[in-house]
This record gives structure tokens, C-alpha cells and sequence, in this order.
């Protein structure tokens, strides 16, 4: 079915190359356009009949023109994979970037992956310590989890990515991570930010690198992530190991899409992305998981900037619907000089009571977390009624909710980009300390047993 | 059956239009070498439209559709309960028998295990006439459910012979004098509601354990319930909860288009969670559908439609079923997927112009019903909503609200301070209080419903203090009115907020509930009498034996104790006055 080359396009738009009349081609397969300077670009057919074969180009469709040479190659993309890929930087199309040899394939994986089958799946419970309080204390993160960073521009979203990176341990077992980092449109200082990090620390030579960077083809980025994924199945489902994906920036991923759409004059659902963008997503972020009789595992930290800083905006919004919570940077802690500046109140990770408590991290871990919202949500609302009437209207318990706000972002949030703080004696023990800072008789949260064991003042002993 | 051969022209995505047969609308159709099933969805001069339900990519123009006569059916019979299955009731362990941990395509698996022999007992007899509906017999499904074996719609007559014993479900069981062969196994199409013969109103309440739903906005055995809410309000929650602890004999949960995670945390949990109305584990009676999100989305479409063919059968043999939809934006979603891919002409937000008829056809199978066998039976239909941005202003939320009778809303801030359920009590309702009030009266306090209205009073008037209460500070208010207020934050943290990952406080019963809310308003009356009688405010919210009623409802046997920490809270509040 190969070899063929046809001179039948007829249109081209934005990233769109229409072509008249072939042989039968594959939805999904892919394709090679020779330029008539001789420059090769690749792409996908995204409709096929009879009459028209509608093909998305990866590197843009710049110089395209009616003499362009297009062959079918009769197959849908595939990754070349294997465990010589650790240690690799690859361009955002798989090919090495980093002067290395090409990657001799133990087997060749499509790329857009097989959904794993819900019945084969098996509950992530693994705690991940991060040393992150914030997160280990309210939005603990479990193995096999997809855990996204909301975050928006100018804020230090890569510095949180990466202190998880470096930091996250199992409490009780040295199973070490395996990262693979996946850059989709971000700034070449931004992807140096990152490599210096991983060099430094010599996490590097335990990681794989995918990279589509900001100067680099626009629609490339559509199949980077899934390289990204794919070589991560491979990793974790072939060959055991726990795997750590990193991406950013899903913001820019999902502008492509938007592009591809816009091109293929599809009905735009809101704000211009396509309607399928939810589907499209899920099959990136549900490539996260463990499953059944599997050693590895896969977990997911997609970073997206939300444009406007608005979690409503439907590229945040679609990924909450699908990931197992967010982190949720703020601005405004930013702006007062806390790091890491995550606001624990729309924060959320929904797979943490499966991974907490009696055993794995500490019995008093749920009740203390809820105890922490409940009273630092509180104690936030109050701070705009203080605003208005003054703190003299305040009642006692009032007061002392609102005092405990500030205590918990300066002593709870703050932290260095290198502080690790353990579970138990780091984190749970300073949430006790802070919250006696407020009468146990209004911490309705905790349970009676756990104040009389864990209270730093009224425990019994 | 008309079989015909005919070719692909195009394929987008999931759509592949077909030429060279002529199918019938909803006909399912082998398309493709590898024999992917597909549904037929339009007919366009000589082309068919074909949604498929499974991945198309590396399929070609040129290669073969095929007929095959029958329109999208589910099979129907014992076997169905503790199963897990797809959009397209493929069974997903068998799915895993055959392809692994990830679901390749081509595979066809039976709905029902065909083998299986079940021990049928016969409950008619040779000269009994049958009608559609009539049990013939039973079988023990499993350890809680019988199995009703019917006559399928459609059939009637005199039965010739009929015998008990091993069978399987495609075996004969029953022969009418006409000839007619009855097996346990029926199919029915799925986008047709089956037969029933007149609808009544609901009377009973689906009592869930959840006291903000059961207490203040209930559902009715047979009624339909909306929850729309944001990303991590609450709504898998929500369902998950129905589904364990709501008082329906069987339990019909479809996962459409959500988390695999999520569908798996079930699998893992209903096995071993007990159901307190039989002792037994709630997976007896519980029937699963899981079309994950990342799963082909025209099984997403289809698989509401299977899961409530399955829910109307049981419904069928006299139970009452309550199935739950999360998401049903999702299956909308696959709607307007699909149809931007026939280039039909979109409605509001992308969506089909039919989008509101189909919310409504779908919701119109839910019901409480006068079966075709005179038996009393009802589908009870709780369907979460996901709207864009938490706005509930969009099609799938509007098209909802205007057919439900419940709307439970979800409030992204309440999740925020991680008050659970995050159900806002200003602007939920539901519309059956009504027809359910003399249940109430005969089953739990003839004084219920008044009850019911005082605490949702008191929850209006603090809303109106709280405004207040945001220009002045709450010490601003006079000494009555703070009172309001603190009770009216104990019915939010004693009695609304209820966690649903506590062992005791997951599920309250019925009448416990109520003693609650009594306890609440009698705390309101004593408090009052005290502050006449001259005590102060701090003193009579601060009496030791409050804390400990309220935390008390997290320790077991708390139906039995609380009457006596009622006392000691009455007795301590009085003991304000004296200290004055
Ligand atoms: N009744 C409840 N009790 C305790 N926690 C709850 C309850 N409802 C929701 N939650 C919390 O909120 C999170 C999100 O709930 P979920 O039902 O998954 O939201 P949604 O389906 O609306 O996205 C859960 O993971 C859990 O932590
Ligand atoms: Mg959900």
C-alpha cells in the first residue's frame, strides 16, 4: 500500500492539507509530505472517503503547495520503545534531540492508546510524601493518581512541579520514580529551568524527555503528550517501573486543538474549543493508573496555566472534570511572598482518603485535613467581614478563627523549595501546634480520641 | 434476517458512512475487517451513517459493512446482577478474558453468561394462560434476588408444558400450546421502553440515609432527581452513596463518560459493604455500567439506554430499581459529538436541536408503575449533571430542571469549606414533599412534615441574618437572633453535614433523623427559656452535653443514646439560669 505519491491536493488551510482521490487510506494513518525543495514534513489523516483525505500536518503547513508530494505510509504513528529511552531527551515528534542514537525499538506501541478496562484497574492507596505540607497534609497525592497544577503565568508553578519530583518517596519503601517530562509549547528558558534542575540533581539520567518547545511546530504538540504517555505505559506496564509524568503546558496542548478545529470549521463549543475536548483530554489524563497483576504504576502532574487566571475557563475546567483533583496555585499568597502559594481551599485530591490514616500515614490524618479547611476556610471568609466592621464586632471564636488564617499561611503554607517535611513529625504534628492556637471546643471537626491523643495542650496522657 | 454487503465511503472519527446497503434506522451493522459493531443513525440518499462503537482509527475506505438485521438490543435474564459491563452490555471481565487490561476492538462478548445453568423454578403450570409479564418461575440470582422469569412482551397464550430444574437461559423452559418457546433469556432494544400498564404517583420516598436528601428534599420511589454541580462538588459522592444506602431492591449505576478509577472503586467496595435491609453485600443487588471517559463515545451514547432497559426489567417483575446516571452531560456531550460529525445543524452551545427531547424521553422511562403482570413496580432516576464552570445557565442543566421533580444543587463554596454533602439547602427542592407527607405521618411522626417546615425555616431566616450579620458583625444582633443563628448552624454542622467516609456517619435512618432534627428545635426552646430566665447566651451554647450530642452521632448505637443526651443537655441549659 506504500510507496505511492500523490500530487492531488487541492486546499490548504491553517494546519489542513485537503487531497482529492487516492487509494483507501486508513483514518488515523500517517502521512509524509515532500516539499518541493525537498524538506520533509509528517502528518495524519483526520477524515478519509472515497473522494477527499483531510490531513493534519505537525509541522505547519508553511511552503505547501500544490506540487507537494504526499505518501501514505499505511500505518497509524508508533513509537519505537524501550528502556534505553531513560536517560533520553527526545523532540516532540520522538526523535533524539540530544545527539544520541535513534532509539532501537523492543517493540513499536501506537501511540494513541487502548483504554485501560475499569475492571482491570486497581484502586491507587499508596501514599506519595512530597514533603509538600500543604499537599501531603490536604490534597495528598497517591501513586497512580493525576493530580494537575492550576496555576497561571508569572507563577512558580515549575518549582513546585519539580520539588515534588525531587522529593516524592513511598513513607516506607525506596521504589524510586522514573520521570517522564513532556513539553508542550513552553519557552526554551523555561524547558532550561527544568533540565538544569533535573542535571543538578541527578534525576536526569533517570528520566525521559519530550520536547515541543514554544519555537517549535504548533500541531506537533498534539501527539507529544501522547508520545510521552505511550513510552510511559511501556515503562510501567512492560517493565515495572513507577512512573512520574510531568507535563506543561496542557494550556498550550489545548490551543492547538482549538486550531485543528478552527481549521476543520468545526461547530466550536465554549470559548472556541472543540466540543470534543473533554474526550480528547480524558484519553490523556485516564493514561494514569495501576492496574491489575502490573508491577508499575503511573502517575500523572499535568501543569496548565489558566488563562485569566479563571478556573472556569474551559481548559481548567474540563481537566477537573477528569483528573482525581487539582492543585490550585494562587496568586494572591504568591502575591504576599508564600511559597509554595497553594490555596488549599479549592484544592482537592480525590483519591487521598483511599491513602491516608491508621497505617499509612497517620489515624488522625482525615480529621486533622478536615479540621484545616474547615478552619482556615473560616477564617478567610471573616477576613472581608473584618474589612467592613472591624475586628470589635468579632466574637471570641470569631477571633480566633480569623488569627488562626494568618498562622496558617505563614507557619502551615510556608516552606523553602528544599524543605522536606516527613508526614508525621513534620507535618501532622506543626497542624496540631497550629490548631491549638484555637479552644478545642470549637474544633468540632476532631474526633474526641484524636485530641485526646494528639492535642499538643489538652491531650490526655 | 436480511443480511446485505455494502462499503465504506468515509470515516470521521467515530461516523463512518457506508454505501452499497440499505439498513434500517438503528439497525446494528458490522463494519470494517475486523467486524466493528456500529449502530445505523441516518440514512442520506444512498449512504447510511453508522456511529461505531469502537475506536475506528487504521479502518479504510472500501471495506466491508455488513447487516445484521437487528437494532441495538440488550440481553436480558438472571445474570445480570454483580456485573460490570461496557456501553454495549459487553461484559468487562469477559473483555478482559479475551484482550488483557486494555480494551482492544473487535471483540463480541454476551450481555449474559450463555452457559450458566440456573436452578429455575417453575411457578406456573401446564394449562395456566400467560400474558406479557406473567412469572412463569423463579430463580435465586443471587443470594438476595429472586429472579422473575416473564413472558416476554409480546406473547401470550396457554401453556402446553413447563418444568423446573437446571437450565441455562437460552434453553426452553416454558412451551405455549401455540408452539411458542420461552427461554429465561429476552432481548429488548434499547432506545424502546418497555410496556407497562398505566404510570401512578409516587407515594413512597427512596429512602437514601442521606439527611439533607431524606429529611429535607426527597425523592419518591419511582420520581427523578437532577444533581448539577462543578468539578469536586460532590456528585460521584452523592450517587455513590444512593447506590449503596437507598432502600431500592436493585441498583442500576452507570459510569458514563467519568473516571475508570471511580467505576473500580465500586467494584472494589460493594462486595464488601453490607446492605442493612438484607445482612447481605449491597453487589447482590447492584448492576454496573462503566463507559469511562476515555472509552469510545458512541458506547457513551448508547450505554444510558442500556443501563435503563435493564433497570425497566427489573422493574418489570414487581422491584423498585433506582438507577444512577454520572455524568448525563457526558452522554449529552456524546450526542452533540456525534452529531457535529453529520454536520446536522447545531442548537444552543453546539448541542442537537433534540438534546431537551431526548433528556425528556429518557427521564419519561423513570416511574413508578402498574406492571404488565398487575404487579407494582418503579424505576426511580437520579441523573448528576456537569455543567461548564459550575453555570447551571447551560442546555444540559436547563433541559434537566425543566423535567425533574428534585433538584439537588451542588455549591462549589460548601465543598470549598468542605461542608458535605455540598448541597445548597437555600436552592434545592424537590416537588414530592406532598404526595409523600402521609407516608411520613403513618411510618415516622404524625408530625413530621411540620418539623421538616420549622428547620428549613430556621435555615431561611439565617440567611436573611447572615446579611445582616456581614454589615454589623453577629454581636451587633440582639440575643434572640444570635440564638437563630447558632441554631441554625447546628442543623448545618450537626445535622446537613454528613461524611460520607465515616463508618457511622455515612448513613442515618429515617426516624433517627428526625430525632435529630427534634433535638435540634428542642435545644431552640430550652435555649430560649433559659435566656427568659436571665442566663447568658455564651453559657447556654457552651453546655458541655451539646458538643457531646453532636459528636455523639459519629459513635454506633447513637439511636439509642441520644434520647439521654438530650436530657443532659436540657438539664444543663437549665442549670444556665441558676449560675446567674
Ligand atoms: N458526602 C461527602 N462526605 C465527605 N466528603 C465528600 C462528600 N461528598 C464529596 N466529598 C469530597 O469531595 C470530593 C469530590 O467529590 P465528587 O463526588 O468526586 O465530586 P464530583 O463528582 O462533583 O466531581 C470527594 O473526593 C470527597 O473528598
Ligand atoms: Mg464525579
Amino acid at each position: 500500500m506504500t510507496g505511492k505519491e500523490y500530487r492531488t491536493i487541492t486546499d490548504v488551510k491553517g494546519p489542513l492539507v485537503f487531497l482529492n482521490k487516492t487509494e483507501p487510506v486508513a483514518f488515523g494513518e500517517i502521512v509524509e509530505l515532500r516539499l518541493t525543495d525537498g524538506t520533509l514534513k509528517n502528518g495524519q489523516v483526520l477524515d478519509t472517503s472515497d473522494d477527499q483525505v483531510i490531513v493534519q500536518v505537525f509541522e505547519g503547513t508553511a511552503s505547501i503547495d500544490k506540487q507537494t508530494g504526499i505518501k501514505f505510509l499505511g500505518d497509524v504513528f508508533k513509537l519505537p520503545v524501550s528502556t534505553d529511552m531513560i536517560g533520553r531527551i527526545l523532540d516532540g515528534a520522538g526523535r533524539p534531540r540530544d545527539g544520541g542514537p535513534a532509539i532501537v525499538a523492543d517493540e513499536m506501541a501506537d501511540i494513541i492508546g487502548a483504554a485501560i478496562n475499569p475492571y482491570s484497574r486497581q484502586s491507587p492507596d499508596t501514599f506519595i510524601q512530597t514533603g509538600i505540607s500543604a499537599i501531603d497534609a490536604c490534597t495528598s497525592l497517591v501513586r497512580g493518581q493525576k493530580l494537575p497544577i492550576f496555576s497561571a503565568s508569572g507563577l512558580p508553578h515549575n518549582d513546585i512541579a519539580l520539588q515534588i519530583a525531587r522529593q516524592a518517596k513511598l513513607v516506607d519503601s525506596d521504589d524510586d520514580f522514573v520521570v517522564v517530562f513532556c513539553a508542550m509549547g513552553i519557552t526554551a528558558e523555561e524547558y532550561n529551568f527544568f533540565v538544569h534542575d533535573l542535571e543538578r540533581t541527578g534525576a536526569l539520567e533517570n528520566a525521559c524527555l519530550f520536547v515541543n518547545l514554544a519555537d517549535d511546530p504548533a500541531v506537533e504538540r498534539l501527539i507529544t503528550p501522547r508520545l510521552a504517555l505511550t513510552a510511559a505505559e511501556y515503562l510501567a506496564f512492560e517493565k515495572d517501573y513507577h512512573v512520574l509524568v510531568i507535563y506543561t503546558d496542557m494550556t498550550n496542548y489545548c490551543e492547538s486543538l482549538r486550531q485543528i478545529g478552527a481549521a476543520r470549521e468545526e461547530v466550536p463549543g465554549r470559548r472556541g474549543y472543540p466540543g470534543y475536548m473533554y474526550t480528547d483530554l480524558a484519553m490523556l489524563y485516564e493514561r494514569a493508573g495501576l492496574v491489575k497483576g502490573k508491577k508499575g504504576s503511573i502517575t500523572q502532574f499535568p501543569i496548565l496555566t489558566m488563562p485569566g487566571d479563571d478556573i472556569t475557563h474551559p481548559i481548567p475546567d474540563l481537566s477537573g472534570y477528569i483528573t482525581e483533583g487539582q492543585i490550585v496555585i494562587s496568586r494572591e499568597l504568591h502575591q504576599k511572598g508564600i511559597y509554595p502559594p497553594i490555596n488549599v481551599l479549592p484544592s482537592l485530591s480525590r483519591l487521598m482518603n483511599a491513602g491516608i490514616g491508621d497505617g499509612k500515614t497517620r489515624e488522625d490524618h482525615k480529621s486533622v485535613s478536615d479540621q484545616l479547611y474547615a478552619a482556615y476556610a473560616q477564617g478567610r471568609e471573616l477576613r472581608g467581614l473584618v474589612a467592613i466592621v472591624g475586628e470589635d464586632a468579632l466574637n471570641e471564636r470569631d477571633l480566633q478563627l480569623l488569627k488562626f488564617s494568618d498562622i496558617f499561611e505563614d507557619k502551615f503554607l510556608r516552606q523553602s523549595r528544599d524543605e522536606d517535611r516527613p508526614i508525621q513529625e513534620g507535618t501532622l504534628d506543626l497542624a496540631w501546634k497550629l490548631l491549638s492556637n484555637i479552644d478545642t471546643k470549637y474544633l468540632v471537626r476532631l474526633d474526641q480520641k484524636w485530641i485526646d491523643k494528639y492535642h499538643p495542650t489538652d491531650k490526655k496522657e | 434476517m436480511s443480511k446485505e454487503n455494502g462499503v465504506i465511503y468515509r470515516i470521521s472519527g467515530p461516523v463512518v458512512t457506508a454505501v452499497g446497503i440499505s439498513p434500517r434506522m438503528y439497525e446494528v451493522v458490522r463494519v470494517g475487517d475486523e467486524g466493528l459493531m456500529g449502530e445505523v443513525i441516518e440514512l442520506h440518499g444512498e449512504q447510511s451513517v453508522i456511529q461505531v462503537y469502537e475506536e475506528t482509527s487504521g479502518v479504510r475506505p472500501g471495506e466491508p459493512v455488513i447487516r445484521t438485521g437487528q437494532t441495538l438490543s440488550v440481553q436480558l435474564g438472571p445474570g445480570l446482577l454483580t456485573k460490570i459491563y461496557d456501553g454495549i452490555q459487553r461484559p468487562l471481565p469477559e473483555l478482559e478474558k479475551t484482550m488483557g487490561v486494555f480494551i482492544k476492538r473487535g471483540v463480541d462478548a454476551d450481555g449474559l453468561d450463555l452457559k450458566k445453568n440456573w436452578n429455575f423454578n417453575a411457578t406456573a403450570k401446564a394449562g395456566d394462560s400467560v400474558t406479557p409479564g406473567y412469572v412463569i418461575g423463579t430463580v435465586q440470582e443471587t443470594k438476595t434476588i429472586e429472579h422473575r422469569v416473564m413472558i416476554p412482551p409480546g406473547t401470550s397464550g396457554v401453556i402446553k408444558s413447563i418444568s423446573s430444574g437446571e437450565f441455562n437461559v437460552t434453553q426452553t423452559v416454558c412451551t405455549l400450546e401455540d408452539g411458542n418457546e420461552i427461554q429465561m433469556m429476552q432481548k429488548w432494544p434499547v432506545r424502546t421502553p418497555r410496556p407497562f400498564t398505566k404510570k401512578h404517583a409516587p407515594e413512597v420516598p427512596l429512602q437514601t440515609g442521606q439527611r439533607i436528601l431524606d429529611f429535607l428534599f426527597p425523592l419518591a420511589k419511582g420520581g427523578t432527581a437532577g444533581i448539577p454541580g462543578p468539578f469536586g462538588s460532590g456528585k460521584t459522592v452523592t450517587q455513590q452513596q444512593l447506590a449503596k444506602w437507598s432502600d431500592a431492591d436493585i441498583v442500576v449505576y452507570i459510569g458514563c463518560g467519568e473516571r475508570g478509577n471511580e467505576m473500580t472503586e465500586v467494584l472494589d467496595e460493594f462486595p464488601h459493604l453490607i446492605d442493612p435491609k438484607t445482612g447481605e453485600a449491597l453487589m447482590n443487588r447492584t448492576t454496573m455500567i462503566a463507559n469511562t471517559s476515555n472509552m469510545p463515545v458512541a458506547a457513551r451514547e448508547a450505554s444510558v439506554y442500556t443501563g435503563i432497559t435493564i433497570a425497566e426489567y427489573f422493574r418489570d417483575m414487581g422491584y423498585d430499581v433506582a438507577l444512577m446516571a454520572d455524568s448525563t452531560s457526558r452522554w449529552a456531550e456524546a450526542m452533540r459529538e456525534i452529531s457535529s460529525r453529520l454536520e446536522e445543524m447545531p442548537g444552543e452551545e453546539g448541542y442537537p436541536a433534540y438534546l431537551s427531547s431526548r433528556l425528556a424521553e429518557f427521564y419519561e422511562r423513570a416511574g413508578r408503575v402498574e406492571t404488565l403482570a398487575g404487579g407494582d413496580g418503579s424505576v426511580s432516576v437520579i441523573g448528576a449533571v456537569s455543567p461548564p464552570g459550575g453555570d447551571i445557565s447551560e442546555p444540559v442543566s436547563q433541559g434537566t430542571l425543566r423535567i425533574v421533580k428534585v433538584f439537588w444543587g451542588l455549591d462549589a463554596g460548601l465543598a470549598r469549606q468542605r461542608h458535605f454533602p455540598a448541597i445548597n439547602w437555600l436552592n434545592s427542592y424537590s416537588l414530592y414533599p406532598p404526595s409523600l407527607d402521609q407516608w411520613y405521618r403513618d411510618n415516622i411522626n404524625s408530625n413530621f412534615p411540620e418539623i421538616r417546615t420549622e428547620i428549613s425555616a430556621l435555615l431561611q431566616v439565617e440567611a436573611e441574618l447572615q446579611e445582616i450579620v456581614q454589615l454589623v458583625g453577629s454581636d451587633a444582633l440582639p440575643v434572640d437572633q444570635q440564638l437563630t443563628l447558632e441554631v441554625a448552624r447546628m442543623i448545618r454542622e450537626f445535622f446537613l453535614q454528613q461524611n460520607a467516609f465515616h463508618d457511622v456517619d455515612t448513613y442515618t435512618d429515617l426516624k433517627l433523623q428526625y430525632t435529630m432534627a427534634k433535638a435540634i428545635l428542642s435545644f431552640q426552646e430550652e435555649s430560649k427559656k433559659a435566656l427568659a430566665g436571665g442566663a447568658a447566651l455564651e453559657d447556654v451554647v457552651n453546655v458541655p452535653a451539646r458538643t457531646d450530642l453532636m459528636r455523639g452521632r459519629f459513635e454506633s448505637g447513637y439511636d439509642v443514646k441520644i434520647d439521654e443526651m438530650l436530657e443532659t443537655m436540657i438539664k444543663q441549659i437549665a442549670e444556665t439560669m441558676e449560675d446567674n
